[in-house]
C-alpha cells in the first residue's frame, strides 16, 4: 500500500436503532467502494457470528477498510468501524466512537427516532463527531421522510434537510452517501513523528497470532517491531505484524500512522493486557498523556453458573477460561452453592451479555447448565465500618451486622407512542422509578426519563415495556451510581430446607410479593411427589408465603396388553428422560429451569 | 392361578388375531378400528386366512404349542359366524392347538343372537369378553357406545345359553360426570350377572380421539394439579360447560371401591385392573406379563417372538396387497426391534410388577442368569423402604410385588425399572 495521504481517509462508524439498517447500509457502502462484488456479498457481511445473526444485532465490533473514487476523481480510504447495538455494550460503543471522526446515523423513515438512536447519537456529540443523517427505508409505504427529517432537527438539533434518501436493501441513492461521507466527514490530524498514541478500541484473540488488537493511531507511527506498551494495563510487547481490515479478512502492511485504522498483534496471549480504551505507546518514546475515556469494565449483573453434572465442572471451566479470551468483559470465579454444588459466579455487563454467554456454553462446548437468577451488586457497609461489594445473596452478612445497604440506580429514557404513556408510568412506577421528565417528540411519540433501581429492570422489564406498550416501546439506561435502600434477603425454602441458589435480595417492601409470585411459580415447576411439597418464602427466618405442591396419589396405567408394550415402555422412558433435567435438593427433585424461571414475575 | 407360568417358556405361544372393524367407534376408543363394508371384510378375512397359514409354516413357530388364541378388535363379534369359522379353522390347521386352550373373543352386546353365539361355541370360542363399560346408560350415550344396559343383560344371557362358561365383562371408572354411587350400580350389575372375569379400567384419555379434542386439557390439568380446586381458574375456564372428569380422590375410591366390592363377591384381584373367580384368570393376557411370546396376526397385530417385537402394517391398503409370499417372508411387518438383554430385564419388572403376585427373583436369575439384586438392589431397596414393594416367601418361593399404595402410583414405581 502507497504511502497514505492523511486528508483522504475517512474514519467514520454507523449508529442506528436495532433493525433501522445498519448493517444492510455497511453492506451496500461495502460492495459499493470496490472491495467485494455484489455476488460474492453473503448478506450483512460484517456480522460474522452465527448468534449474531439469529439476533440480528452486531455482537463483536470489527471493521471494514475499503477504497472510493468519488466524483472529485480522487481516491478515498474509508474506514467503516461497526459497533455494537445494544445498551449491555454501551462501554464498547463509546469507545468505537472515539476511534472516528465522523458517524452516519441511520434512521428508518418510517419509525423515525427511538430512544436508542438518541442514546448512541448524544454519546457521538458527546465525542466532538460530526454527525449527518440518512433517512433509510424509503422505499417502503409507510416511510415519511420529511416527518422524520424534522424529528430529526428537532429533536437531536442537527440538519437534515439535505440527509440523503436512500434505501439500503436496493441500493438507491446509497451513493449520495458515499459523497457525503468525502465532504462531510473531516480528515483526521495527528503527527506521524510524534510519539506513537494509539487507541484500542476492540480486539480479538486468535489461537495462531495471540491477541488481535484493533486500534486508531492518533498520532505516531507503527510497524512491525515497534515496542509497545499498553499505559493503563501496563502491558509490553514487540508488534509482530500490522495491517487493515478487508472484509472479514486481516491484510497486513508496512505501517500504521496517524490518522489511520487498523489491527496489530505483538503475540499477546491475555486479552485482559489489552483492554478497550487503553492507549498503545510506544515504550522507548512515550507519550505524554494516554487518551482519555479509559474506563476498567465492571460487570453490572451476576448470576450462578452449574454445570448439571457435578463431573463437569473442570470443563465447564474450561469454557468459561477459553470464553474469556475473547471477552474482557466476562467475570467469573468460582463458588460452592449447598443446593448446586461447585459452580461459578459469573459476572455480565447485562442480561443480554449472560444470555449470550449461556447460549455459547451450552451449544458450543455441549455444557448442560443450572443457571441462577441473576442479580446486580449490592453495597453492603457493616457496622464495624468495612463495605462489602456483594455478588452472591447467600453471602449476606447476618442483619445484625448490617449498617445500611445501597443498590445500583440507572437512568433510563424511555420512547414510546402517547397512548401507552400510563401504562408505562405505571410500570415504572411499580418498579420503583422517579419520574425525571418528559418531552413529546412529535404529537404521537413521548420520551420518558426515570431513575431506576437496575435490579427491577434487568429481569423483564424490557419484555413488560412492550408488552404493555403493544411493541412501541424502546428504552435505553446509563448506570448512575449507588443509593441507599431498605433490602431484604428472600430465602426460599422446599419441603423446610433452604434452598440457597434460590435466594436473592429484593426491595423491603416487595418482599412479601415478591415471595408471593416465587412460591407460585416453583409450585408449578416443581413436579408432584410421593409426598406434600410445601414450598415457602422467608425473610429473616419469618415465612411470608406459602404454596404447597400435593402430593400424587395416584399414576396408574390401567391396560397394558401385547399391542400396548412398545408405547408403554415410551412412556416410562419419557419420564426417566425427563428427570435428566432435574436437579436433586435434598428429597426434592427440582427442574433445572426452575432456578432461573421464578425470576419471570410479570405475567399479563 | 394358572400353571401357565411353569410350562416351558419356549415352547408356548399365544396367538392374537385383529378384527378391525366397529359399526361405531366410541368417543374414547383409540384401537385399530373403523366401519367397513361387507366387501372389505370378506377381502380382509380372505387375507387374514392368508396370513394364518403362512405364518404357522415359519420355522419360529414350528414345534410350538399353541395354548391361547385371542380375537380382538374393533369388534370381532361383527364377523359373519362363517367368516369366524374359516379363521378358527385356519388357526386349528395351522397351528398346533393345545386341546384346552383358552380360545377368547371379544363382543359387543347387543350385536348377536343366540344362532351367533351357538356358532362361536361350535368354531370352538371357549370365552366371551363383552364390553359394559358401564350400567348407566347416560353414561353409555357419553361414551359413544350403541347399545344398553339392558341390551347388554340380554346379550350376557344369550351368551351363557349358548354354552359360554367362561365369561369376562369390561367395567369403566373415571367417566365424565361418574360419581362413586353410579359406579357402584355398575359393579352391582356386572357381579350380579356373575361372570367368570372382570376388567375394570380407569377412563384414559387417548390423543386423537374425540375425547381428547374435549377432555384433554382437563385431564392433563388434573394429572398436574390432582383435584379441580387445585387448578388455576384461567385454566379451568377453558373447559368449564364440560362434564367433569372424576379428580384424583374420587378417581382413588372408584378404584378402591372396586377391589373391596368384587372380592366380597368372589372376585380375587390378581393383576392391576383385572379380577377373576378363582382358576378363572386371562391365560392369554397373563402371557403378556410373564413375557411368553406370542404371535399377531391382522392389522396393527404386535408380536413378541423369539426375542424380537414387531407388528404387521397399520395400513388396510398395504395388507390387502400382500401376497403368500410376502407372508411368508415376513413382509407384512413394520417396527422391528431386537430386545436387547436389557429391554428384556426391564420388561421382565415392569410388566411382571403388573401382576398383584409380582416377581420372582428365582425366575429372573434363571432367565438372566445374574441375581435381581445385582441389577436392581438399589431401586429395590428405595422402593421397599418407600413403602411401595414389598417381598414375601423366601429362597426359590420369594416374591417381590406391588404393596397397596405402590399399586396407586405403579407408573412412578414401574419406572424405575428402566435401566
Amino acid at each position: 500500500m502507497a504511502i497514505v495521504d492523511q486528508s483522504k481517509i475517512r474514519n467514520f462508524c454507523i449508529i442506528a436503532h436495532i433493525d433501522h439498517g445498519k448493517s444492510t447500509l455497511a453492506d451496500r457502502i461495502i460492495e459499493m467502494t470496490g472491495l467485494l462484488t455484489s455476488r460474492e456479498m453473503q448478506s450483512q457481511v460484517l456480522d460474522n457470528m452465527d448468534l449474531e445473526r439469529e439476533r440480528g444485532i452486531t455482537i463483536k465490533a470489527q471493521s471494514v477498510r475499503t477504497v472510493y473514487k468519488a466524483k472529485d476523481g480522487e481516491e478515498y480510504i474509508f474506514n467503516l468501524i461497526d459497533t455494537p447495538g445494544h445498551v449491555d455494550f454501551n462501554y464498547e460503543v463509546s469507545r468505537s466512537l472515539a476511534a472516528c471522526d465522523g458517524a452516519i446515523l441511520v434512521v428508518d423513515a418510517a419509525q423515525g427516532i427511538e430512544a436508542q438512536t438518541l442514546a448512541n447519537v448524544y454519546l457521538a456529540l458527546d465525542h466532538d463527531l460530526d454527525v449527518f443523517p440518512v433517512l433509510n427505508k424509503i422505499d417502503l409505504p409507510s416511510a415519511e421522510p420529511e416527518r422524520v427529517a424534522a424529528e430529526i432537527e428537532d429533536v437531536i438539533g442537527i440538519e437534515a434537510a439535505d440527509a440523503p434518501r436512500i434505501s439500503a436493501k436496493t441500493g438507491l441513492n446509497v451513493e449520495e452517501v458515499l459523497e457525503q461521507i468525502v465532504e462531510r466527514i473531516p480528515a483526521p490530524k495527528g503527527d506521524p513523528d510524534a510519539p506513537l498514541q494509539a487507541l484500542i478500541f476492540d480486539s480479538l484473540y486468535d489461537s495462531y497470532k495471540g491477541v488481535i488488537v484493533f486500534c486508531r493511531i492518533k498520532n505516531g507511527t507503527i510497524k512491525k517491531g515497534t515496542p509497545v506498551k499498553m499505559m493503563a494495563t501496563g502491558a509490553t510487547a514487540d508488534v509482530v505484524e500490522v495491517g487493515y481490515f478487508g472484509a472479514g479478512q486481516f491484510i497486513p502492511c508496512e505501517s500504521l500512522s496517524a490518522g489511520m485504522v487498523g489491527y496489530m498483534t505483538a503475540s499477546i496471549k491475555n486479552v485482559r493486557d489489552t483492554m478497550v480504551g487503553d492507549t498503545i505507546t510506544n515504550r522507548e518514546n512515550p507519550c505524554a498523556e494516554p487518551l482519555p475515556g479509559y474506563k476498567k469494565v465492571t460487570p453490572m449483573v451476576y448470576c450462578g453458573l452449574y454445570p448439571a453434572d457435578g463431573a463437569k465442572y473442570p470443563d465447564l471451566r474450561d469454557a468459561l477460561e477459553k470464553l474469556q479470551l475473547n471477552d474482557a468483559s466476562l467475570f467469573f470465579e468460582p463458588e460452592t452453592s449447598i443446593a448446586l454444588g461447585f459452580g461459578f459466579r459469573c459476572g455480565f455487563l447485562g442480561l443480554l451479555h449472560l444470555d449470550i454467554i449461556e447460549e455459547r456454553l451450552e451449544r458450543e462446548y455441549n455444557l448442560d447448565l443450572v443457571t441462577t437468577a441473576p442479580g446486580v451488586v449490592y453495597r453492603v457497609h457493616k457496622t464495624n465500618g468495612e463495605m462489602i461489594e456483594l455478588t452472591n445473596p447467600s453471602n449476606l452478612p447476618d442483619p445484625s451486622e448490617i449498617d445500611y445497604m445501597e443498590e445500583p440506580i440507572v437512568s433510563a429514557e424511555i420512547m414510546v407512542t402517547t397512548e401507552f404513556v400510563g401504562a408505562i408510568m405505571t410500570l415504572c412506577q411499580e418498579r420503583r422509578g422517579v419520574y425525571l421528565g418528559m418531552e413529546y417528540i412529535e404529537t404521537s411519540r413521548a420520551l420518558l426519563r426515570y431513575e431506576l433501581p437496575l435490579n427491577e429492570i434487568i429481569y423483564d422489564f424490557f419484555d413488560a415495556l412492550k408488552s404493555r406498550s403493544r411493541g412501541y416501546a424502546s428504552f435505553d439506561y446509563e448506570l448512575k451510581g449507588y443509593q441507599q435502600s431498605k433490602l431484604v434477603k428472600l430465602d426460599i425454602l422446599v419441603n423446610r430446607e433452604e434452598v440457597d441458589a434460590l435466594s436473592f435480595i429484593v426491595f423491603e417492601d416487595s418482599a412479601y410479593e415478591r415471595g408471593r409470585k416465587m412460591c407460585e411459580k416453583l409450585k408449578e415447576e416443581i413436579p408432584r411427589h410421593l409426598f406434600e411439597i410445601p414450598i415457602q418464602a422467608a425473610v429473616g427466618g419469618k415465612i411470608i408465603a406459602r404454596e404447597t405442591v400435593k402430593a400424587m396419589r395416584k399414576d396408574v396405567l390401567a391396560k397394558c396388553y401385547g399391542g400396548d408394550i412398545s408405547r408403554k415402555r415410551k412412556l416410562l422412558e419419557k419420564q426417566k428422560e425427563g428427570k435428566k433435567r432435574m436437579r436433586q435438593i435434598g428429597n426434592v427433585e427440582i427442574p433445572q429451569k426452575a432456578f432461573m424461571s421464578v425470576l419471570k414475575l410479570d405475567e399479563e | 392361578m394358572s400353571d401357565l407360568v411353569k410350562r416351558n417358556e419356549t415352547e408356548i405361544l399365544e396367538l392374537y388375531l385383529h378384527i378391525p372393524f366397529c359399526v361405531w367407534k366410541c368417543s374414547y376408543c383409540d384401537f385399530l378400528s373403523f366401519p367397513a363394508s361387507g366387501e372389505i371384510r370378506h377381502a380382509y378375512v380372505d387375507k387374514l386366512v392368508q396370513e394364518i397359514r403362512e405364518c404357522g409354516k415359519r420355522p419360529e413357530t414350528a414345534g410350538r404349542t399353541v395354548a391361547t388364541v385371542f380375537l380382538g378388535g374393533g369388534t370381532p363379534s361383527l364377523l359373519e359366524s362363517e367368516e369366524t369359522e374359516r379363521i378358527l379353522d385356519a388357526v386349528g390347521t395351522s397351528f398346533s392347538v393345545e386341546k384346552e386352550a383358552e380360545i377368547t373373543m371379544e363382543a359387543n352386546p347387543g350385536a348377536f343372537d343366540g344362532k351367533k353365539a351357538r356358532h362361536w361355541r361350535k368354531a370352538g370360542i371357549n370365552r366371551l369378553s363383552l364390553g359394559l363399560q358401564s350400567a348407566c346408560d347416560a353414561e353409555l350415550e357419553r361414551l359413544g357406545r350403541i347399545h344398553t344396559g339392558r341390551g347388554f343383560l340380554e346379550s350376557f344371557h344369550l351368551a351363557r345359553e349358548a354354552g359360554f362358561e367362561n365369561m369376562n365383562v369390561d367395567l369403566m371408572s373415571a367417566l365424565p360426570g361418574q360419581t362413586t354411587e353410579s359406579f357402584l350400580r355398575t359393579l352391582e350389575c356386572a357381579a350380579e350377572l356373575s361372570p367368570e372375569h372382570i376388567s375394570a379400567y380407569s377412563l384414559i384419555i387417548e390423543e386423537g380421539t374425540p375425547f381428547y379434542e374435549s377432555y384433554g386439557a382437563m385431564e392433563a390439568d388434573l394429572e398436574r394439579f390432582g383435584e379441580y380446586e387445585e387448578i388455576p381458574l384461567a385454566r379451568r375456564a377453558r373447559y368449564k360447560d364440560l362434564l367433569p372428569l372424576p379428580g384424583e380422590e374420587a378417581d382413588r375410591e372408584m378404584y378402591h371401591l372396586t377391589k373391596a366390592y368384587l372380592r366380597e363377591r368372589g372376585y380375587e384381584r390378581y393383576e392391576i385392573s383385572n379380577y377373576a373367580k378363582p382358576g378363572r384368570e386371562c391365560r392369554h393376557n397373563i402371557g403378556y406379563w410373564n413375557g411368553t411370546d406370542y404371535l399377531g396376526l391382522g392389522l396393527g397385530a404386535s408380536s413378541l417372538l423369539a426375542g424380537s417385537r414387531f407388528s404387521v402394517t397399520r395400513s388396510l391398503e398395504t395388507y390387502l396387497k400382500l401376497t403368500p409370499e410376502d407372508f411368508r417372508t415376513g413382509r407384512q411387518y413394520i417396527e422391528t426391534s431386537i430386545l436387547s438383554e436389557k429391554e428384556r430385564m426391564e420388561e421382565f419388572m415392569f410388566l411382571g410388577l403388573r401382576l398383584i403376585r409380582g416377581v420372582c427373583p428365582a425366575e429372573f436369575a434363571e432367565r438372566f442368569g445374574c441375581s435381581m439384586e445385582s441389577v436392581y438392589g438399589q431401586a429395590l431397596l428405595k422402593l421397599r423402604e418407600e413403602g411401595l414393594l414389598a417381598l414375601s416367601g423366601e429362597g426359590e418361593r420369594e416374591r417381590i410385588f406391588l404393596t397397596e399404595p405402590g399399586l396407586d402410583v405403579s407408573n412412578y414405581v414401574l419406572a424405575k425399572f428402566l435401566l
